[in-house]
């Protein structure tokens, strides 16, 4: 088919021209066996407990032939399994194989992988997991490939393997002076045995050309400025459809009945049909409505205006948020809830301190708002749907679809296409079953779903809305002794089990339970809340509402104590120590082995001081000028910020300058760690300042991007200045990076505002609260 | 049926009078590099030039552009400027997701090109229509004063 679509979507055709299944053979002697696993659970038997790579869905695989394909001109085709959604992961993972492997960048080509987890492991890009469990991974497979190429080298010279070495894209003799480029070797080298793993000669750290270097540009950079790029709104298939669905406006509800007359004599539509709702939970499921297909999208468009359908709104139609709020106060203000982390007596604790706060926070519902919405394409040729859509987890949407559509998995096949922002929102493939559906119902022709903003926002897996109260008790030096924390929100667990009320470990371990304060007295209480819309991760997800929290009242406590602000983060921090996770009972660290990742408070505590540091924390500022810092531990890397805000008499806020700071362990490409904590520090600005979804009568009141407003060019600080604390050497374990730049920010912001202007923001987002001077 | 002019050549668009030109150019001419970001005017992905002025093509019905000259983003790397700023974001890897990034090149060209030398605030103000949700704003910045410095020398 002559289907519009990049270079990168077609792999088959990328890595055909080297004998796969001799190799695949070869790789299947070695003995290693795909892992497979659930983050968190004790397997049957004597096997051991599995942690991070291992633990996840169809685990890893570091076979280069699954990877790697040399052609003979030397072009090396490097396939990336994971979604670039805008962390840049498209150069950074294969910039890591090419390093080992030796190639010159600049004759290295990028192929995306399709949802395919059995043979390339797991694809789920989300948690911040990419380079942090795909690094070794991709090391070894350059490094395997590189020792190929030396090993066919050498035979052709008939000297031994270990007189040959991996210049730039070439193996060289040193002895004789001769070299043989990659393209050369390529065919005989793929005739061999790959490696066993334990025999990999992987490279030293000074040896690295591009590893931790920052000076790898985009590979879609280009493409991208120039509207090359192909996104997942942008696949055009011969013959495709377009289409749009008007979906319940209130979770859960149906239609009862419609109209399609006047939609159908819109000149270009074609076809009015019915997707079917899903019986709750929600999980990925669509949410069923009316769709129009037409020739192109504006009329799709006309069309759904022009129908009339009546529907029957279904019980959440009671959902209203400001009634919601008043009862997650209510719930947090009473002892009880589950009791998930409960040390020493923190009740007798609060009687007896010299001095006792407490405060009360709130985080709206957001949405992710990627700014290409969910949109997929399909069509249906002989029994077998193929999609291509821009998408998180393409296994998740491959499987989802195969059920809906009863097909085996291995009749659906999911095209990743460039994501245009994803931030969780499209790890939930609903909009991919729509546009398989609606192929169907088209005889298999080819269509595309588009989901306009307004869909976008009306029907997100949406951040939860939660409210935050912490009290804490000190001594009389002002030494934390209580710390008693009522965290209330509706859990995404409601989307898998709608009647789930309480926070699961996953979110429980962004912050709240795991909390590494030096306090000997600790209670966290979890309230029960339930969830009346979909709710779904977003960037950072729990420690968004966890961190603004818990990091806003510390600097609340020292200003009330008269204490530096940092000075005292660091005193409640306490000394550096190893803390097991599980010990603070969160039994999920993020997926990672508590061991290999206990909370390190000297690294917290160390970004702390780096970015106060770099902020010149404490230089003296004019009248309405402020700072404020928080940090934060999660996925399991170190943040901390320092923002510095101007209030003018009106009320009016700026930011002249940023400054974060992040220790992820190892920084492989130290230019996407910047990027990525830069624009965390605007959409931590953007959700603090600006962010909201409310919902009345059980639908959102937010239509576009006049209601749910984002940070623009105005909004930005007139500086970011991102540090990377180096890590010792390239076995500290990785952190991530997409999304722990996120939690500190607004915390930071608020806490900067205080300091400006003595005005305490405890309700997020800020909009008009800040009162003139 | 609306004739004008896409990148220097003549085209008769087929679809209605009232489809704004945004779904004609991606869906008609399969010229996909402008984008849908909002449909209202309010995020600045759609940017094209309509007689060197930047517009959003979501909300130009094909019927107010017959007869003019449109600039997408596909043609906009043989304008002088246009080239310098597509340089200037390659040099700095100014994009994330990317996907705003059609229309933030089409609104700093046009910038540029009536303000060869902007300071920050005349920046705020030209490109404040334009939403990046990856927050690529102070790389969007640089890299106008970058190819401002460009297009001067
Ligand atoms: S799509 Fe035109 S301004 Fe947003
Ligand atoms: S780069 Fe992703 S929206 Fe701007």
């Amino acid at each position: 088919m002559n289907a519009k679509t990049p270079k990168q979507m077609t792999p088959e055709v990328a890595i055909s021209n080297i004998s796969r299944r001799r190799l695949l053979q070869g790789f299947a002697l070695s003995g290693l066996v795909l892992a497979v696993g659930v983050p968190g659970v004790l397997l049957a038997g004597d096997e051991p407990e599995k942690f991070g790579r291992d633990a996840m869905p169809h685990g890893w695989t570091d076979d280069p032939l699954v990877f790697v394909a040399i052609m003979a001109d030397g072009t090396v085709k490097i396939v990336c399994h994971r979604a670039e959604m805008g962390q840049g992961v498209r150069t950074s993972l294969p910039m890591v194989v090419a390093d080992e492997l030796g190639a010159d960048w600049a004759q290295v080509e990028i192929v995306q992988a399709p949802g395919d987890e059995p043979k390339y492991g797991n694809q789920n890009t989300d948690g911040s997991r990419s380079m942090r469990h795909f690094f070794m991974p991709m090391r070894n497979v350059g490094a395997a490939a590189r020792m190929m190429l030396e090993a066919a080298a050498a035979a052709h010279w008939g000297v031994a393997v270990a007189e040959v070495k991996t210049g730039v894209h070439e193996v060289l003799h040193p002895q004789s002076g001769r070299s043989l480029g990659f393209g050369e070797l390529a065919e005989a080298a793929s005739k061999l045995e790959v490696p066993e793993r334990d025999q990999l000669q992987l490279k030293t750290a000074e040896q690295f050309r591009y590893i931790g270097k920052g000076k790898t540009h985009l590979v879609d950079g280009l493409d991208m400025v120039s509207g090359k790029a192909i996104y997942g709104i942008d696949v055009t298939l011969p013959d495709m459809l377009h289409a749009v669905v008007a979906r319940p406006p209130v979770l859960g509800g149906k239609v009862v009945d419609y109209d399609a007359t006047e939609a159908l004599k819109i000149p270009g539509v074609l076809k009015v049909v019915t997707i079917p709702g899903s019986p709750p939970p929600a999980y990925f499921n669509p949410l069923g409505g009316v769709a129009v297909i037409a020739t192109n999208t504006w009329a799709a468009l006309q069309g759904r205006k022009a129908l009339k359908i009546t529907w029957d709104h279904g019980e959440h139609a009671s959902y209203n948020s400001p009634q919601f709020r008043a009862e997650m106060e209510q719930a947090a203000r009473v002892k009880g809830g589950a009791v998930v982390r409960d040390e020493g007596d923190v009740y007798r604790a609060l009687e007896n301190a010299a001095q006792t706060f407490s405060a009360e926070y709130y985080l709206p519902h957001l949405s992710q708002a990627p700014m290409e919405p969910p949109v997929a394409t399909a069509r249906i040729v002989d029994g077998h749907c193929e999609l291509w859509a821009p998408v998180q987890d393409p296994q998740a949407g491959r499987d989802l679809v195969a059920r809906w559509l009863e097909l085996d998995a291995d009749k659906v096949t999911v095209n990743v296409t460039l994501l245009g922002g994803g931030f969780g929102r499209k790890s939930k493939p609903d909009y991919m079953v729509e546009a398989a559906w609606l192929s169907r119902s088209m005889d298999g022709q080819a269509v595309k779903v588009t989901w306009t903003r307004e869909d976008d926002l009306h029907h997100s897996y949406f951040h939860t809305v939660s409210v935050e109260r912490i009290e804490a008790g000190v001594d009389g030096d002002g030494k934390p002794v209580a710390w008693l924390h009522r965290t209330v929100a509706p859990t995404i667990l409601s989307t898998f089990d709608d009647s789930a009320l309480v926070k699961m470990p996953i979110e429980l371990g962004m912050g709240v339970v795991n909390v590494p304060f030096a306090i000997d007295n600790v209670r966290i209480e979890n309230p029960e809340a339930k969830a009346l819309t979909r709710i779904g991760w977003f960037r950072s997800v729990s420690n968004v509402p966890h961190a603004f929290a818990i990091q806003s009242f510390v600097s609340e406590m020292a200003a009330k104590l008269d204490r530096d602000a940092k000075d005292y983060l660091l005193e409640v921090i306490g000394p550096p120590r190893q803390l097991n996770p599980a010990k603070l009972l969160d039994s999920w660290n993020y997926g990672e082995s508590p061991e290999e990742y206990p909370i390190d408070t000297g690294r917290l505590r160390r970004v702390v001081e780096t970015v106060a540091d770099k902020a010149s924390w404490g230089k003296s500022l004019p009248a309405g000028r402020g700072q404020g810092i928080a940090a934060h531990y999660s996925f399991v890397s170190y943040t901390a910020a320092v923002v510095e805000v101007e209030v003018d008499e009106d009320g009016e806020l700026s930011i002249p300058r940023v400054d974060i700071a992040i220790d992820c362990g190892p920084a492989i490409n130290p230019e996407r760690i910047k990027s990525q904590l830069e624009g965390a520090v605007i959409m931590g600005i953007s959700l603090a300042m600006l962010g909201e979804i409310t919902f009345k009568d059980g639908a959102v009141e937010q239509n576009n991007f006049d209601g749910y407003q984002l940070s623009r060019m105005a909004d930005a600080p007139a500086e970011i200045h991102v540090h990377i604390v180096p890590a010792d050497d390239y076995d500290v374990p990785l952190g991530g990076v997409g999304e722990p730049g996120l939690p500190p920010i607004a915390p930071a912001l608020c806490n900067a505002i205080f300091a400006a202007t003595g005005q305490r923001i405890r309700a997020l987002p800020i909009a008009d609260q800040l009162e003139p001077a | 049926m609306p004739v004008l002019t896409i990148n220097g050549e003549q085209r008769e668009l087929q679809f209605a009078e009232d489809t704004p030109l945004l779904w004609a150019l991606r869906d008609e001419l399969a010229m996909t590099g402008t984008k849908f970001g909002c449909g209202m005017a309010m995020c600045g992905a759609c940017t094209v030039h309509v007689d060197g002025q930047p517009t959003r093509s979501c909300v130009t019905p094909i019927s107010a552009v017959a007869g003019k000259s449109v600039t997408t983003i596909e043609a906009i790397g043989e304008d002088a400027v246009g080239q310098q700023v597509q340089q200037a974001w390659n040099q700095l890897d100014v994009p994330q997701c990317g996907y705003c990034q059609s229309g933030q090149v089409m609104a700093a060209t046009a910038l540029l090109k009536s303000n060869p030398n902007p300071d920050d605030a005349a920046i705020n103000a030209a490109m404040s229509g334009n939403i990046c949700r990856c927050g690529t704003y102070n790389r969007i910045r640089d890299a106008i004063k970058l190819a401002a410095k460009a297009v001067q020398s």
